[in-house]
């Protein structure tokens, strides 16, 4: 698996769409054939992967909001749904 | 910080079968065999109703299907209430009727996804296959798909007369420039179960396929995802079916019965009609969604197996038309008490391969099967 690099910009794959879900109040992501009900610190996460943000900026923006954000967790989401294609990453460089 | 799904507390996924109508005839369709009895469809404004009640219980992806789907005059409408509630809509095709106007209409309505299926990587032999010439319709509407700029998932079918091809198919969904591949072994229901003696493949041919798939989804990673549906009679354990009964998806067909499973149209319960009930009703109370969810139906060996909360004793439908009793082990198991069915039928298979392996090579191009027949499916016979 490829891991995120702090100058990476993830942004949700065109296919995939996150939405919430008011029969189970959660964030949903959704994609070919898959449905991920995500918790309250996944969604924050990926909330904040417009493609813009870098992931040190996606980081340095959840310890704003929250107390206790493990940065190793994050990237290994990142990496993980980059992994599944739900998540996209351009560094600037190789796109 | 995980995408973890919660305890299942409503369906997520909606089946809908639209319509028996198919201008192609797969001998190893799933479809029912009394393709009469689904001519009386649901209406649009019905279909509309069951979308309704199937976002508010939960359901958040949709998958048309049939049949097919695209027979339907109605399918951009059904498409754009779909996404009206929010749906995550998949089409899944012959493509056959995906004309530019058609896909340019559901791309606008809001589909999100499309499967189209080919039968095979040859031409000739996908066309036999399908008992209608169509391989070169199904790549073109593929092209169309990706121009649209829609996510392509290709299906396959795998059976003894395509699974010694599968590194070509994967060529061609390269080719074709597919997302995702599906390569899925034959189940055996409707068609597929009266045609099981000529589908059912040798455990060599699925010893070799195994071999390339593994070594294909290692060199296209990130590229391609490569979904390969396990084949059951040959494991030693039964799959999860729709992991557990009346827990994470329902099936509606063409008139209106919904089902735990797209399989279980025969099963001796009480039919759960969108015409009497409502979906929530359906899912919480029927009979037929009740009778085995969870485990406590299960009789032995299951009853006290560290496996039921995995596998959940198998596929009742597989256990129903194996043995005439749907609250039976799975035969597939190794553990069931009718396990011999599946190994007489897995034997059979072997010494059928090996006979025509004798006379034709299995990889030679559109070969279809010497020995017997394969039945195609036939058009659901309609009203005069
Ligand atoms: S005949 Fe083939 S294309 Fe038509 S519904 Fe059956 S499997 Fe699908
Ligand atoms: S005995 Fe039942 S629960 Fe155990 S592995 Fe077999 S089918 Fe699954």
């Amino acid at each position: 698996m490829r891991t995120v690099s702090d100058t990476d910009r993830p942004r949700l794959a065109p296919h995939a769409r996150m939405a919430f879900d008011p029969a189970r109040e959660r964030h949903v992501l959704l994609a070919p054939e898959a449905v991920a009900v995500l918790g309250g610190s996944g969604s924050a996460v990926l909330g904040l992967c417009d493609g813009e943000r870098t992931v040190a900026e996606i980081v340095a923006e959840l310890h704003r909001r929250y107390d206790h954000v493990s940065d190793d967790e994050v990237r290994l989401f990142l990496a993980r749904l980059a992994a599944k294609r739900y998540v996209e990453v351009s560094d600037g460089s190789d796109e | 910080m995980e995408a973890t799904s919660r305890p299942p507390d409503g369906p997520f996924g909606l089946l809908a079968e639209l319509t028996y109508e198919c201008p192609l005839h797969c001998p190893y369709c799933s479809n029912p065999l009394a393709l009469a009895d689904y001519r009386e469809e649901l209406t649009t404004a019905q279909w509309r109703r069951v979308l309704a009640e199937a976002a508010e219980l939960g359901v958040l992806q949709l998958h048309l299907s049939g049949g097919e789907p695209l027979r339907r005059r109605d399918l951009v409408e059904i498409v754009h209430r779909a996404a009206e509630r929010g749906l995550y809509t998949n089409l899944i095709t012959s493509a056959l009727g995906l004309s530019p106007r058609r896909a340019e209409q559901l791309r606008a309505a809001g589909l999100d996804h499309v499967q189209i299926s080919v039968q095979a990587d040859d031409p000739a032999l996908s066309d036999r296959l399908a008992g209608t010439p169509s391989f070169e319709r199904k790549t073109a509407a593929a092209r169309l798909v990706k121009e649209l700029g829609w996510p392509l998932t290709l299906n396959v079918v795998l059976h003894r007369h395509n699974i010694d091809r599968i590194d070509r198919v994967l060529a061609l969904a390269e080719k074709l420039a597919a997302d995702r591949v599906e390569l899925a072994n034959t189940q055996y229901y409707g068609w597929a179960w009266r045609n099981r003696r000529e589908l059912l493949p040798s455990t060599d041919q699925l010893r070799r396929a195994e071999a390339v798939v593994r070594a294909a989804r290692e060199r296209l990673k990130g590229r391609m995802e490569i979904i390969y549906v396990l084949p059951d009679y040959h494991g030693r354990y039964p799959k999860p079916c729709m992991g557990g009964w009346g827990r994470r998806q329902l099936t509606v067909v063409p008139n209106g019965d919904v089902l735990p499973c797209p399989a279980a149209h025969a099963l001796p319960l009480p039919r759960a009609s969108v015409h009497e009930h409502s979906l929530a009703w359906i899912w919480e109370r029927s009979p037929l969604f009740t009778r085995f969810r969870g485990t406590a139906w299960m009789p032995e060996p299951c009853r006290s197996c560290d496996r039921r909360e995995l596998d959940f004793g198998g596929c009742r439908c597989q256990a129903f038309q194996l043995t005439g009793d749907a609250a039976r082990t799975d035969p597939v198991c190794h553990l069931s008490p009718d396990h011999g069915i599946v190994v007489e039928a897995v034997r059979a298979a072997e010494e059928a391969v090996r006979a025509d392996e004798g006379a034709v090579r299995a990889d030679d191009d559109a070969v279809l099967p010497r020995g017997g027949v394969l039945t195609p499916r036939p058009h659901p016979s309609r009203p005069a």
